[in-house]
């Protein structure tokens, strides 16, 4: 009886996905942008699609994400990632072409792309990180930052009267009619990472087939920014956005 | 009885010790060492490799891809 598992091909159950440069990510210690950049990597490669997929990035701390994930990129203007993603889809219909948006850039200055790119109907994905703050500049208050949620620019939570409400864009989005997908999603824990990973698949299936734009939504988690230790800013999320944002496919058609 | 073992293979300079890993472990496999690897992060490793059966909790939940998980059926 051989005591040790054997370390050879046919033994393996998982590893690092081949689309997955081998740079390190410049993300800190357990951000979920990490988890989704490898969902991205393992759907396209799965599905084949690695020589005929767009990615648009966006400004936010997923401005490298063409560091990362071995296909082609193009880079957006803050927040216009989805007016760049409708022109390369119109240039080459037959390219996957997807989104990769924070809340800053999806829900804050791009808000008017995404609504109109959402209600045109263009046949991509937007793939929407909400981790309810501004990760790159400094922990300020997003517009999907949680009523009574501390942040750099609201140190005694944000309040309504001044700062108005969470921004819920997948619950909008969910009303237009050209719009096939929205679901949200989180990655906290294994079991929501494969559940995240069919909904993605179930995206990209629906720009192949031309039904229409599918946003995918990923509850994500800042711990820098919400300033917990990784572990801890999981169970954060669980308790705290979770309410706000709940799981579950919001659109399916 | 044949057993279904596991073994993990963290690749320790990309690892930056997030610990995510070792809660999602159901087996309490994984604990961060001692010891820190280049860029000063307290890297993942096996501390209790006998109790790991090649479940990839460990591995998915990874947010750098350091993680490989390999399992086989022991005679």
């Amino acid at each position: 009886m051989a005591a040790e598992v054997e370390i050879k091909e046919e033994n393996l159950v998982y590893g690092k996905n081949r689309l997955i440069k081998d740079n390190i990510m410049h993300y800190c210690p357990g951000c979920s942008h990490g988890t989704i950049h490898k969902l991205v990597a393992e759907v396209i490669d799965e599905m084949g699609l690695e020589g005929e997929c767009i990615g648009v990035s966006p400004v936010g701390c997923s401005v490298f994400a063409y560091n990362y994930i071995d296909i082609d990129w193009a880079e957006a203007a803050h927040g216009r990632a989805c007016a760049v993603a409708t022109g390369i889809k119109r240039m080459y219909p037959n390219k996957m072409v997807f989104t990769y948006q924070g809340d800053g850039d999806l829900a804050a200055i791009g808000t008017g792309e995404t609504i109109h790119a959402c209600n045109r109907g263009e046949n991509i994905v937007v793939i929407y990180v909400n981790n309810a703050i501004y990760g790159m500049t400094g922990g300020q208050m997003s517009p999907t930052t949680l009523v009574g949620m501390k942040t750099a620019t609201t140190p005694y939570g944000r309040d309504p009267r001044l700062h108005g409400y969470p921004y819920k864009v997948a619950d909008m989005v969910a009303h237009l009619e050209g719009v096939c997908y929205v679901t949200r999603q989180s990655v906290h824990t294994p079991a929501n990472v494969r559940k995240a990973k069919k909904a993605l698949r179930k995206a990209f299936e629906n720009a192949m087939a031309g039904k229409g734009l599918s946003l995918v939504e990923f509850v994500a988690t800042c711990n820098s920014g919400w300033k917990l230790s990784p572990v801890a800013a999981n169970q954060w999320l669980e308790e705290n956005m979770f309410p706000s944002y709940p799981l579950g496919d919001i659109k399916d058609i | 009885m044949a057993k279904i073992k596991g073994t993990v293979i963290v690749d320790k300079e990309r690892c930056k010790g997030c610990e995510v890993c070792v809660v999602s472990c159901p087996c309490q496999v994984l604990k961060l060492s001692s010891e820190v690897n280049g860029k000063g992060y307290h890297f993942s490793y096996m501390e209790n490799p006998e109790a790991c059966t090649g479940c990839a909790s460990c591995a998915i939940i990874c947010p750098d891809s350091c993680i490989t998980v390999y399992r086989q059926k022991m005679a």
